[in-house]
């Protein structure tokens, strides 16, 4: 499988404009304060937040000067490897089954794409799924998820429209101990973080998981959209407080939106980036790598 | 993250050696700015978008004299609140009509930006007006959206236009002859979200507008975007011609910066913002509460004013000793609904302090209606009423209701929050009179 090409492919756009930046940037400043303003202004136009930005060239800087060299490339890579340590900061979770992974987050992000496509990247790996539609508020949700468990070939476990989640959560658990199912994927709202009443919703389907399934691994990704800016920090971190993620799936990179701010998802919440969806097809999923997500930044 | 703190907190800092008054010197500017922009790029606002802003700013901020009441912090605020409020403003919100009916409406956007839910949000507001919309089903490609199109606009009352997974090109003329036919006069069609680069899928919107007299094409963009939102907003514009923006999802706690980028790539005017999940909330876009919002400060500056005006010294003075003494009647209760009208609405007042998103008030607690309803109750009593709510017994309770245009069951009710407020001062009042308004 062509580990992680569709990304780099993706962000291959970003790529171009950004060294082709760097490279001006050098031959215009040297190495001089205005170097590292724009330096931290390539960041911050990618989402990064001020603080990162901030930080990560004052770090490059420092290195910089310390090694005294004095060359655009020995810059780039210096930066390169400073922003993939933060990624690291936050270590993928080995997944073990059978496993229940939970999918939260905003309205709109991608969620229920998502599940299709994890179900999809499951089945290949040659596990047996299930998937829970407890989406059970937005209009016609069960149905688009049915339509992917279709195209994925996965069971899927749904009420009505309108029910409660925490029941279809729980019967989706049943069904999953009883078929001894590898996998099951929830699918659920998409909630704004600040609504308190939604956010309790969520953490009553965390416990019936806990509560019902305590000898599966129990995971919680927090699907953002790539295109978001700093709200990501502000979503990732309500969402952790309410069920403690365990990882991200990062969405829509196949834009030219760069997701920066994940660099402080990882190093200050210390939640880790899990998958990356880039494009609309049910294979457009792939495991995020640090490495070769920061080498397509530039 | 504090973001109120940090900015006003830091223009205070580099002011606090400053301590003459007069002018503003460029020196000041300049330092003033660098925490202006920190605050607009942590609001999202696109890098190149608040360079511009700020270098236009700072040129016209040189030399204009601070104002007796403010301090050269809060004097720069005002003036980078004013601009950015004139920036954002201008150009028609209201909706076009064609001149020859229907009036066409394309909703365009990225992928979960919140078209269809806002297709239905239109469909209720056309209603309002005593329009006869059509909603048109174009998004043949996301499993399930002609289904959810159905749903939401069914609660909405409006009619869906669906031809399956037909061409929306195709689609769109038929929706349009229908409509002129069956006599709607308004047509809004729902599409695909799609990427901006995606050639086929924008092709496909321009060749809608080519199939059909398109009056308004509403780019539809989510208030959490970032620093992409430029692109977006500038591709779809520049392949569109859109003639306005709505934004989505401001009910989050989303600063909002990219409203500002897309205002000063596009140009063109923010007619609606979505506030939440059900089909009535659209409100109205109002440029000096975005203003706030981006300099995540909320409008302190004018909620201190307007709370000095309205409330002097020796009312609060009063209402305090009244807390203490609690001798608190439903005349004080009404007081403070007047103070809170003046000052704006208590909608108004939410927006206007830093971080409200962060308060846990439900929508129902800030109800506008809700408050006239109360006003014109108390209204109906008369003083001894007021004064002693124990005397209104159940007639005197119809005699109110009917007076006030309410029922006896909102009096009931008001009577019961009455009791509550006091309730809670009386267990305020630890706080040494704190906290002067009890909402």
């Amino acid at each position: 499988m062509g580990f992680f090409s569709k990304i780099k492919e993706a962000l291959k756009k970003t790529k171009d404009s950004i060294s082709q930046k760097m490279r001006q940037l050098f031959l215009k400043n040297k190495l001089g304060d205005a170097f590292y303003e724009e330096l931290e202004e390539v960041l911050i136009s990618s989402d990064v937040s001020v603080r990162t930005a901030e930080e990560v060239v004052e770090e490059v800087k420092e290195e910089a000067i310390g090694n005294k060299i004095k060359d655009e490339q020995f810059v780039t890579d210096l930066l390169k490897d400073i922003l993939e340590d933060t990624l690291n900061e936050a270590p993928v979770p080995e997944i073990k089954y059978p496993c229940v992974i939970m999918f939260v987050g905003v309205n709109g992000v991608g969620k229920t794409t998502t599940i299709g496509k994890i179900a999809n990247w499951f089945v290949r790996q040659k596990k047996s799924v299930t998937v829970a539609a407890a989406d059970t508020f937005r209009a016609a949700a069960i149905d688009q998820l049915n339509v992917w468990a279709e195209r994925a070939k996965v069971r899927i476990v749904k009420h009505e429209e309108g029910s409660d989640p925490s029941a279809v959560v729980f019967d989706a658990v049943s069904s999953a101990k009883a078929r001894k199912t590898d996998v099951l994927l929830v699918d659920t709202a998409g909630r704004l973080h600040v609504k308190e009443n939604l956010m309790n919703e969520l953490k009553k389907m965390d416990r019936v998981v806990g509560r019902e399934f305590p000898e599966a691994t129990f995971y919680k990704f927090l699907v953002l959209d790539a295109t978001t800016g700093q709200n990501a920090y502000s979503q990732a971190r309500v969402f952790k407080e309410a069920v403690d993620l365990d990882g991200i799936v990062l969405t829509k990179l196949d834009g030219t939106a760069k997701g920066g701010f994940v660099f402080s998802l990882c190093g200050e919440l210390k939640v880790p980036v899990v998958f990356a969806g880039v494009g609309e097809k049910i294979e457009d999923i792939e495991l995020f790598n640090a490495e070769q997500f920061v080498e397509g930044f530039f | 993250m504090a973001l109120f703190a940090s900015l006003s907190e830091r223009l205070n800092h580099i002011f606090s050696k400053l301590t003459k008054r007069g002018k503003l010197t460029e020196l000041e500017i300049r330092s003033a700015m660098r925490e202006v922009r920190i605050a607009l790029l942590e609001a999202d606002v696109n890098l190149k978008v608040a360079k511009k802003f700020i270098a236009e700013v700072s040129e016209k901020a040189v030399g204009q004299q601070v104002l007796q009441s403010l301090n050269p912090a809060q004097q720069v605020i005002k003036i980078v609140n004013e601009e950015l409020i004139a920036l954002m403003g201008s150009g028609n919100a209201k909706l076009e009509i064609a001149s020859r009916l229907p009036t066409v409406i394309m909703m365009c956007g990225l992928q979960g930006a919140g078209k269809t839910t806002m297709c239905a949000k239109l469909a209720v507001q056309l209603k309002k007006q005593g329009k006869k919309p059509l909603l048109v089903a174009g998004d043949i490609y996301r499993p399930a959206a002609i289904d959810q199109l159905k749903v939401v606009g069914g609660k909405a009352g409006a009619e869906v236009f669906e031809r399956g997974t037909q061409s929306p090109v195709k689609t769109a003329r038929e929706a349009v002859d229908y409509a002129r036919k069956m006599g709607y006069d308004t047509v809004v069609i729902d599409t695909a979200g799609r990427l901006h680069i995606d050639e086929k899928l924008m092709l496909e919107l321009e060749n809608i507008t080519k199939e059909v007299e398109v009056t308004e094409i509403l780019l539809t963009v989510d208030a959490m975007t970032g620093q992409d939102a430029v692109n977006v907003a500038e591709t779809f514009n520049s392949r569109l011609n859109v003639t306005g923006v709505i934004l989505t999802k401001l009910d989050g706690d989303t600063r909002g910066g990219a409203c500002l980028s897309i205002k000063a790539v596009t140009g063109k005017p923010i007619k609606f913002i979505g506030v939440g999940e059900k089909i009535t909330d659209l409100e109205p876009f109002y440029p000096d509460r975005m203003a706030s919002r981006i300099l995540g400060m909320g409008d302190v500056l004018s909620l201190i004013e307007r709370a000095q005006e309205v409330v002097s010294e020796k009312q609060a003075k009063e209402l305090e000793k009244k807390m203490r003494e609690n001798s608190f009647t439903l005349s004080d209760y009404l007081a403070q609904f007047e103070a809170l009208k003046k000052m704006g609405g208590a909608s108004a007042l939410m927006s206007m302090l830093p971080g409200a998103g962060k308060f846990k008030l439900s929508e129902k607690d800030i109800d506008e209606r809700k408050i006239e309803r109360i006003r014109a109750i108390i209204l109906s009593m008369t003083q001894k009423e007021r004064d002693n709510p124990q005397i209104i017994n159940s007639s005197r309770k119809r005699r109110i209701a009917l007076g006030s245009g309410t029922t006896v069951q909102d009096v009931n009710q008001l009577l019961k929050q009455f009791d509550q407020t006091k309730e809670l001062m009386k267990r305020m009042k630890g706080g040494k009179g704190k906290m002067r308004f009890p909402f």
